[in-house]
């Protein structure tokens, strides 16, 4: 069989191993809906202020709530195929939408915090695990630690008392000036003077990650009989360290960096509420006062779509780098 | 004790130990330290820290933010302990019966590990809380609910490991039945790394707690860090303190438990370095 032929019979396995999770996911979601006090009718009912029984038990009819408890689980995801998310009553919008129109300023922010964190992760590990137990390395370790144990949402809270109000820097909350009309790159340039402080806290914790992952990574690679070849061969050591351990040792990082996807959607929804960035974690919050549960669970159930759609494309990824991994 | 000294041995670790005794201290000497209510008026509010007798300041309805962290502390150690109990609890039912019995039991109980560790835990855990209501149960049952699946793994791995050693066979030979060898047997054999990762899970849980109080998802009649940091984010501007000190705490906390479980680490098994 061809190469091409064996990656796409791969990426093929991949996907068909992704359904059951995803139906798993919506039948999850379709239970912690019916554990929910009071279902579409009452919030619709409590929506219009009032309604008799009789209407109330109409309604329930339409909307088949008065089917048996499968019947509606078919129902519900034959909704979800379709996407059909269906209907948040607070901003009168179908949920898909509004979830939709939140999804590209996270993934700006999942982009730049995943870019920061790696890059800087791997830097920063390299860096520790070349002055082994020196200061430096015990500095990057204590800062690691420090970062590990630090809630995202009081960082950010911090850098916005230091960076924006004491300093003025940066601004406090928001992704653009809207009320300045900037077009075309200086919105561009207002957006990204916008992004930085949300990044910088998002990308703490796992830039902390990263770089003990690296730096563990690293040491491990160093103790490798190749690397005992290569100086035997009489390569000098800044080659070793840049092109024989560095490649091997990454692998690890990027494993992880797909496993880690999951978690990073949670933190947002904190770094979001802190920074007011018109993302799906301040969407999460906005829910989460306005009582609206339709919406929070369509944001669980892309958030959810989206970590199995990163984890597919990390594992593709980690195919091409590393050629051992078995593609057929 | 072999145990002690190998636990003494690192020093972070006994650094963090004592932090963490102090603030267990205080968390149980809060009614004693601070005897009114913490969410009682006590004074001017948004005082600064070390003015009209607030050690860290009061909040903007007057509340002493010091009282506050002092009665907090009990609420961070109590759920961070019951969460975990609860979550190590089921992550070892499961991962102890996947393990031993392996074949389709075991194919079922990963595949729920899988997909639990696959949706976002943090989101997973608002729904849970926002859907039963806040209270000290539904935060307890919705960390334990997203921290499970990695003890899971853990115990699944060690009983398969112990399934087919030497003595297990023995207790089959002379008729033991499969509870009895997975918990008087197997069980004990694999604490160590139990031990360890369950501290660790204190600490997560500590910090899922605070995330959630933050958001506004804490128990409305018990004052915690995430609340009080929470509710002093909207006076950022003009009563810093307000988030700071809760912060620091928690932050002081988290970073003990993670020194502590690191020294357990080293001084139960030092075969299993790395945490993942």
């Amino acid at each position: 069989m061809s190469q091409a032929a064996q990656r796409s019979r791969y990426v093929l396995k991949r996907l068909l191993q992704a359904v059951p999770v995803v139906v798993a996911i919506v039948v999850v979601n379709f239970f912690l809906l019916q554990l929910a006090e009071g279902d579409a009718v009452d919030v619709l009912a409590g929506e219009a202020g009032s309604a008799t029984p009789e209407y109330m038990a109409q309604l329930r009819e339409k909307f088949g709530l008065d089917k048996p408890l499968l019947v509606q689980l078919g129902v519900y995801m034959k909704n979800m195929l379709t996407f059909d998310l269906g209907y948040s009553f607070r901003h009168d919008m179908p949920v898909a939408q509004l979830v939709l129109d939140r999804l590209m300023p996270t993934l700006l922010l999942m982009v730049s915090t995943i870019t920061l964190a790696v890059g800087f992760g791997i830097v920063l590990g390299l860096i520790a695990a070349s002055n082994l137990n020196k200061w430096r390395d015990n500095i990057i370790s204590v800062f690691a630690l420090v970062s590990y144990a630090t809630p995202l949402f009081w960082v950010g809270l911090m850098m916005i008392v230091v960076f924006s109000l004491k300093l003025r820097w940066f601004p406090t909350s928001g992704m653009e000036n809207v009320a300045m009309f900037y077009e075309g790159w200086d919105r561009v340039k207002d957006i990204a003077h916008h992004l930085v402080m949300p990044t910088l806290t998002l990308s703490l914790f796992y830039l902390a990650l990263y770089t003990r992952l690296m730096r563990a990574s690293m040491l491990e690679q160093a103790s490798m009989d190749y690397v005992t070849t290569a100086r035997a061969k009489g390569l000098t050591e800044r080659r070793i360290v840049f092109v024989h351990i560095l490649r091997n040792a990454l692998l690890p990082v990027v494993t992880m960096a797909g496993v880690q996807v999951g978690s990073l959607i949670g933190g947002s929804v904190i770094v979001e509420s802190v920074f007011a960035w018109p993302g799906l974690g301040m969407l999460a919050f906005e829910a989460l006062f306005s009582r609206d549960l339709n919406l929070l669970l369509g944001i669980f159930l892309l958030s959810a779509l989206l970590v199995v759609a990163i984890n597919l494309v990390v594992d593709l990824l980690y195919s091409f780098l590393d050629p051992r991994i078995e593609v057929g | 004790m072999a145990f002690w000294r190998r636990f003494c041995r690192n020093r972070s670790a006994v650094i963090g130990l004592v932090i963490l005794c102090l603030v267990i201290l205080i968390a149980i000497s809060a009614s004693w330290l601070y005897p009114e209510d913490p969410f009682k008026l006590v004074g001017r509010a948004m005082s600064p820290p070390g003015e009209n007798g607030f050690l860290f300041g009061s909040d903007t309805l007057g509340r002493d933010v010091a009282a506050g962290m002092a009665h907090g502390a009990r609420v961070s150690l109590l759920i961070g302990l019951l969460a975990t109990s609860v979550a190590v609890t089921l992550g070892v039912v499961l991962g102890a019966l996947a393990g031993y019995f392996g074949g389709w039991i075991d194919d079922v109980l990963m595949r729920l590990t899988e997909m639990f560790q696959t949706i976002p835990s943090f989101i997973f855990a608002i729904l849970i809380v926002a859907i039963m209501k806040p209270s000290i149960n539904s935060v307890v049952l919705a960390i334990a609910v997203v921290s499970w699946p990695a003890v899971a793994r853990l115990v699944r791995g060690e009983f398969m490991s112990m399934r087919n050693r030497e003595f297990v066979q023995a207790c089959h030979i002379i008729g033991m039945s499969d509870w009895r060898i997975m918990i008087r047997e197997i069980l004990p054999n694999c604490l160590s790394p139990i031990i360890v990762t369950g501290s660790l899970m204190v600490a997560t849980a500590i910090l899922i707690e605070s995330g959630l109080a933050f958001l506004g998802l804490g128990d409305p009649n018990i004052i915690s860090w995430g609340f009080q940091i929470g509710a002093g984010r909207t006076v950022l501007r003009s009563a810093w303190w307000v988030c700071t000190f809760p912060g620091i705490a928690i932050m002081l906390t988290v970073l003990a438990i993670n020194l502590v479980g690191e020294g357990l680490n080293d001084a139960l098994n030092p075969r299993l370095r790395e945490r993942t």
